[in-house]
């Protein structure tokens, strides 16, 4: 039978920011559920090696999920995961959410920690290919590509250094990205320019994958003059930045044109006790330790709204 | 060695023993890294639910796993993990690289058909 089930605190997303709000709501004594559509850790676990969170030298961000996980638990907080939000109300002094195991989750407030996931291209033929000569992690498939040509897409800081690592492997990278100029850390353009694998195809497109049980050929769209030409590689990686995973939130909340969530400076949202942090939140800086910030003021400033919610109804009672 | 809780095949005889002697098998070879670690957490998610499914995994870089890596429904696969999907011993599906849970269900779901008791 389906269940209604109140908390003081629902925080939907277990990334870094989500873990760290359900930390320090469960630590104020504050009945808090952390829900996750994946794993407990969000992008965080993706990562092979973290070497710049303050405090630990080097861990994996498996084992770093895994700690902040624990530490949650250990407070008191609820964290259900790999499960889906089937509705949403967040307007209201009593927000609502619907999940896929039936059951209807009701709390004075929110905090929204989605985060994000890597942007795939959205071409013919990438979905046919995933796996099949489409990678998006240098570092696990790397190896699969051992002395052949291949693309890497993208502009970025990921983009450059993933192909500079690339070629450790392959005989050959060409970088397609559709600017004219990258997006990139000067010092990792310059890196990729001086390196004798690496050449570039710049201000174009690709607009299809081809091939039979592995990739063979790309087409590739030139921007300026609006031609495509066939392009014969046998791996294409592809690191061209991330999306928020605010869909389910349109028209519940306000979102940017990126579909990002604005917040103030303490992280709240335009609906009075609803909270944002990490990856979806309009930002410059995405990185596990700017999401543990944000998570935190969150956490702080949602505690400070439900203390006061609770004052003030204790208020009425006694009057 | 693989840090998950799925059960672990650490050898051509388990693997063997363990497509023989169980009608519905998964099993994921791959390694600790960001693409196999998602599927390691769906498979455990799933273990709770299809009862009449085992999961496994089999770590990428032992010589072992040649049992999934040399078998002719990965040809052309370039990405991990390889995912195996077995139906009374013989290989009924099987994926390569990240998948999502959506994905991983609907396989499942069509392959090894049976009540799911939640």
């Amino acid at each position: 039978m389906n269940q209604n089930i109140h908390y003081d605190a629902i925080v939907i997303g277990a990334g870094p920011a989500g873990l760290t709000a359900g930390i320090y709501l469960s630590r104020a004594r504050l009945k808090t559920l952390v829900i996750s559509e994946g794993m407990a850790g969000g992008q965080m676990i993706l990562t092979h090696e973290i070497a710049n969170y303050p405090g630990v030298e080097s861990i994996s961000g498996y084992q770093l999920a895994a700690i902040m996980k624990k530490q949650a638990v250990a407070f008191g907080c609820d964290i259900r995961t790999n499960v889906s939000i089937q509705d949403i109300a967040l307007t209201g002094k009593l927000k609502r959410i619907i999940l896929s195991d039936g059951n209807t989750y009701t709390g004075e407030s929110v905090i929204l920690t989605p985060g994000g996931r890597p942007r795939t291209l959205g071409v013919k033929g990438e979905d046919t290919f995933k796996g099949r000569g489409i990678s998006y992690c240098a570092t696990c498939d790397g190896d699969f590509f051992t002395g052949k040509e291949i693309v890497v897409v993208g502009g970025g800081n990921s983009a450059l250094e993933e192909a500079l690592s690339l070629t450790k492997y392959v005989s050959k990278v060409t970088i397609v990205h559709q600017f004219d100029h990258f997006q990139a850390f000067e010092h990792a353009v310059e890196e990729a320019r001086n390196n004798p694998k690496i050449q570039f195809i710049m201000e174009s497109l690709i607009t299809g994958f081809h091939g039979d049980e592995s990739i063979r050929h790309v087409d590739i769209k030139n921007l300026r003059s609006g031609r495509i030409s066939s392009f014969k590689t046998e791996g294409v990686f592809i690191f061209i930045g991330y999306l928020p995973n605010t869909e389910f939130l349109k028209d519940k909340i306000e979102l940017n044109q990126r579909g990002e969530i604005p917040v103030k400076p303490d992280m709240s949202t335009n609906i009075e006790g609803v909270y944002a942090a990490g990856d979806c939140t309009a930002k410059r800086f995405r990185q596990i330790t700017t999401a543990v910030g944000d998570g935190t003021v969150a956490a702080l400033a949602a505690s400070n709204y439900l203390h006061a919610l609770k004052a003030k109804q204790k208020q009425l009672i006694t009057v | 060695m693989l840090y998950t809780n799925l059960n672990h095949l650490e050898s051509a005889a388990d693997h063997q023993k363990a497509i023989s002697e169980n009608e519905n098998v998964m099993v994921i070879c791959g390694r600790m890294g960001p693409m196999c670690i998602p599927v390691y957490g769906i498979a455990e998610e799933f273990e709770k639910e299809y009862h009449h499914v085992k999961f496994y995994d089999m770590e990428f870089d032992n010589p072992e796993s040649h049992v999934i890596r040399n078998i002719p429904e990965v040809r052309g696969f370039m990405g991990i993990p390889f995912t195996i999907y077995y139906k009374n011993g013989k290989v009924v599906k099987a994926t390569s690289s990240i998948q999502t849970r959506d994905q991983v269900k609907s396989i499942l779901d069509k392959e090894f058909a049976a009540a799911v008791t939640a």
